[in-house]
């Protein structure tokens, strides 16, 4: 009896402390006082528009799309061919490329960012947008190696010398038979790379510089100056876009399958 | 069959890494041949069949085919058909656009590519099924657009690795015929890989009988049949009792050295089908081990001096119950000589 009490019980305290905080900053950016408070004073949509209309905002929101859309677009470009070439030869070196290139999910991003500006920015004198775009290709690289070799691995490779066999070339192959079949996993890997990069917090904190930072970390910065309810306001309609987004990918493509 | 030499296979022989699969394989196909590769698994059929169609390089030996060496042509310009034993489909594409995937990427497009792809689909009785997705269609549909995807390219060869194997035995033979059919009407040099001796033996105009990556015999199906040339084509075409002779005498697996009547072929052995076994009378005896009701014959296994005997007998005769003593013979007359033992 106490075990079927128990059960139920874990699960919907941690639902609570999982979904709780969101539910609180919800209700605080409809807040019509001054200061991010839970239980919100009063209702409005002030802060909603606020967001809208602050300058800094907008720019770093620009940069973090930026480099969710590049970062990942580049780290397919590099994982699509990786995975592809692990998973058709055996290459001698593989398995430790396939280490290597996982070692991003491993490393906690402090000590990414912080090698990264140490032994890579500083030393090259590299343009801090630049900095942020090959730090997060090489965050997001993992999940395009993963998701793509999955659903690369259930792909039979007679199917492209089927078509080598009609009269295709074998990189007219990879464009006409294998890229159609595994479409659905790199979009998985796509919304995988562009949620990963826009939330990343760590590896962009060490990079980011004067006029160019990433949406969150401008957030973390606003707040240290001004503590209105506009924070909760942004992290509001980011939620709801990830919602958004994930929803949208299970319903049009079974999102679940490729992660 | 008028061309003694449209394919040829010359000295060929084929690797993987350091595992030899295909060692010095001579082989002449004629035009409009229709050839069967016979063979347990993984004796290198596949491994033939991927060289010819260029999947393969060959660590020795030449390609010839119709008068020109093609041994290092790519794949995609030798236009050799191949139907792999998995159908390799393209399942993104509709049945249609599957059949019409070579001839889009040989220029055809329009009212000519539609007839040719839409005759393609006829010849196989697939034409309904035109806007489908192959995963929706069953094995043997998928098969038959596998099929028609090769054959509207006209390819100069056309190969099918274990055609008939996926299928379940119905639809075996209605393919069977299927196949025969569409290869005289198109006239089409076909090989086929099978490791079934019926399907070899109902389909084809000439067998090739493969063992550890060489070639064991060449034959037509009655040759292969009736006169196999060593003791392993016997006992893989159905000959159940094969025996080796040495010294004139026939030698059984145990030991045992048995003098038959009348004089033993100058052979390395013999082998008799179960049909060749006389019950009822000879100089030897057997005891019956097992019995089986096969329709119009009854199976007999006999344990005896020779070791497991396997007889037949017409099921209208009366039968011999089980563990009763019989008297047999094997008549040298019936048996077929074997030039190779072992
Ligand atoms: N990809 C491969 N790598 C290594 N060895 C292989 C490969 N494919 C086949 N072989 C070996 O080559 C031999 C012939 O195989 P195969 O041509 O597939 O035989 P079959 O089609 O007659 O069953 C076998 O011994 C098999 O183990
Ligand atoms: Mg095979």
């Amino acid at each position: 009896m106490t075990q079927r009490l128990f059960a139920p019980l874990t699960l919907l305290l941690v639902m609570i402390f999982l979904i709780g905080p969101f539910f609180i900053i919800v209700a605080a950016s409809f807040s019509a006082g001054e200061t991010l408070a839970f239980p919100p004073e009063g209702f409005s949509l002030k802060w909603i528009s606020k967001v809208f209309i602050v300058e800094s905002f907008r720019q770093s929101f620009a940069v973090s799309m930026f480099l969710a859309i590049g970062g990942t677009l580049s780290a397919l470009l590099l994982g699509i061919p990786a995975s592809y070439a692990m998973s058709r030869y055996k290459l001698p070196l593989s398995e430790t490329v396939r280490f290597m290139v996982s070692a991003p999910i491993i490393v906690p991003g402090i000590i990414v960012g912080l090698a990264l500006l140490r032994y890579f920015v500083i030393p090259i004198g590299l343009s801090i947008t630049l900095a942020l775009f090959v730090a997060h290709t090489a965050l997001v690289l993992p999940y395009a190696v993963r998701v793509v070799s999955a659903s690369l691995a259930n792909l039979r490779s007679d199917m492209e010398e089927a078509a080598v066999l009609l009269g295709s070339s074998r990189l007219g192959a990879f464009f006409r038979v294998v890229l159609p079949n595994i479409r659905g996993g790199i979009l998985a890997a796509f919304i995988l790379g562009f949620v990963t990069s826009f939330n990343q917090v760590p590896v962009s904190l060490f990079l980011s510089g004067p006029g160019v930072r990433t949406l969150p970390i401008d957030m973390l910065g606003y707040m240290e100056i001004v503590f209105d309810p506009s924070v909760a306001a942004l992290s509001s309609l980011l939620a709801f876009l990830s919602i958004g987004i994930v929803f949208a990918a299970e319903r049009f493509l079974g999102f679940s399958r490729y992660v | 069959m008028s061309d003694a030499s449209y394919l040829f296979l010359d000295k060929l022989s084929l690797a993987y890494g350091k595992t030899i699969a295909v060692k010095d394989l001579d082989l002449n196909i004629c035009k409009g041949e229709l050839l069967a590769l016979l063979g347990p698994s993984g004796c290198g059929k596949t491994t033939t069949m991927r060289a010819i169609a260029g999947l393969m390089t060959p660590s020795s030996g030449r390609i010839i085919l119709d008068g020109a060496d093609i041994t290092r042509v790519p794949a995609n310009r030798r236009n050799i058909g191949l139907v792999f034993q998995s159908y390799a489909l393209f399942p993104h594409l509709t049945v249609f656009e599957n059949v019409a995937f070579g001839l889009k990427l040989h220029g055809l497009r329009g009212e000519e590519l539609t007839r040719r792809v839409e005759d393609g689909l006829e010849t196989v009785g697939l034409a309904a099924f035109a806007n489908r997705k192959t995963p929706e269609l069953s094995g043997g549909q998928q098969q038959r657009v596998a099929l028609a995807r090769s054959m509207v390219m006209q390819p100069k060869v056309l190969m099918l690795d274990e055609p008939l194997s996926n299928l379940d035995a119905r639809l075996r033979l209605e393919m069977r015929t299927e196949l025969q059919r569409v290869q005289k009407e198109s006239g089409v040099t076909m090989i086929f890989v099978t490791h079934d001796q019926v399907e070899a033996l109902a389909l084809a105009d000439r067998i090739v009988v493969m063992r550890d990556g060489a070639i064991e015999q060449i034959g037509t199906p009655e040759e292969i049949y009736n006169s196999p040339v060593s003791s392993f084509v016997a006992d893989f075409v159905g000959f159940e009792n094969v025996f080796a002779i040495s010294d004139g005498r026939l030698s059984t697996k145990d030991g045992a050295d048995i003098a038959l009547a009348g004089t033993l072929p100058k052979a390395k052995g013999l082998a008799w089908r179960p049909r060749a076994i006389e019950l009822g009378t000879g100089p030897f005896t057997g005891v019956v081990r097992g019995v089986s009701f096969a329709g119009g014959t009854r199976e007999y296994v006999l344990e005896s001096r020779f070791g497991s005997i396997k007889a037949e007998a017409d099921a209208k005769l009366p039968g011999y119950p089980l563990n009763s003593e019989l008297a047999f013979d094997m008549p040298v007359a019936a048996a077929a000589p074997l030039q190779r033992f072992g």
